[in-house]
């Protein structure tokens, strides 16, 4: 595994490139395809709302597929992730109006954890609509 | 009534192999939008140092969740999973995944809590290769809200 980050350049609190990723109601569907999810919460806006949501919401784990990539872009090798894990705090809304949703995610360097194993953990934070949508959302990664 | 906590370390036998193939990583990789080229060309992954095109981090949850459905859907447990949401998921990585894996999980309940009415049980998935090396472990945290008065 070769991250392109190196462990020595990097200390706490280095910050991630943060990045938005759109959502439509398109991208759920073939999520729900891809991941074999086909909960009707994540595509039928009748069903959704029947259960008590505003309206059709994103998978989580969609949500969690999205905020890695700002540790993975980062790293380089996405093979370089040692341990994931988020809590799913409040769903991604995704209306049916020509412009969906985006959530904004962005990451920095909370610790560096093992010189000899060269891993940090990179803590997360991902919002959609100004309201965060993960909590507890941290990676470890090994670098160069 | 809350969860029977006698199934706290219950495991479930592991699934038959599930075989993880080149264009289903590239399927899930177009879906999440991610261009890295370790998912889709095998020369770009070996540049990396694998040995075949890896998985994106979350792909394998679809893996573990088909195999914690054993314990959704053990009648003994009685678990209602029209209350049931996600609460937390966690991975933890031996390796990647990659291409021409065939994997089986061994779903274990970890724990039982009840809290203001509502069951969170945790299930945990251990996920080997063939060859019965450890490629990542797969917590899902699952929350069955209180049932509605009347």
């Amino acid at each position: 595994m070769v991250a392109k980050v190196a462990y020595d350049a990097v200390e706490t609190g280095t910050e991630l490139p943060a990045q938005s990723f759109p959502v439509t109601r398109e991208t759920l569907v073939r999520y729900a395809g891809a991941s074999g999810d086909f909960n009707p919460i994540h595509w039928n806006e009748r069903f959704a709302r029947e259960v008590g949501l505003p309206d059709v919401i994103a998978h989580g784990m969609f949500t969690m597929a999205e905020a890695i990539r700002v540790v993975t872009d980062w790293a380089g090798d996405p093979g370089a992730v040692v341990d994931y894990g988020v809590r799913f705090t409040k769903p991604v809304v995704v209306p049916d109006d020509g412009v969906g949703a985006v959530i904004e995610v962005s990451g920095k360097v909370a610790q560096k954890l093992d010189d000899e194993a060269r891993t940090v953990r990179v803590d997360l934070t991902a919002t959609s609509g100004g309201q965060k949508v993960l909590g507890m959302s941290r990676a470890v990664v090994r670098l160069a | 009534m809350p969860l029977d906590q006698s199934f706290v370390g219950r495991s479930y036998p592991p699934t038959a192999p599930y075989e993880v193939g080149r264009e289903k990583i590239r399927e899930f990789a177009e879906a999440v939008g991610d261009a890295n080229p370790a998912y889709t060309d095998p020369e770009a992954a070996k540049a990396l140092g694998h040995p075949d095109v890896i998985a994106p981090p979350t792909f394998v949850f679809a893996i573990a969740f088909r195999a914690a459905g054993k314990v959704i859907e053990d009648p003994q447990l009685g678990l209602d999973y029209s209350r049931v949401v996600h609460g937390d998921q966690k991975f933890a990585y031996s390796r990647p995944v990659r291409a021409g894996d065939r994997l089986s999980v061994t779903s274990t309940i970890e724990s039982i809590r009840s809290m203001a009415g509502n069951d969170i049980m945790d299930v945990r998935g251990e996920i080997r290769d063939e060859a019965g090396g450890h490629v990542v472990t797969t917590i899902i945290k699952l929350v069955a809200r209180a049932a509605e008065e009347g």
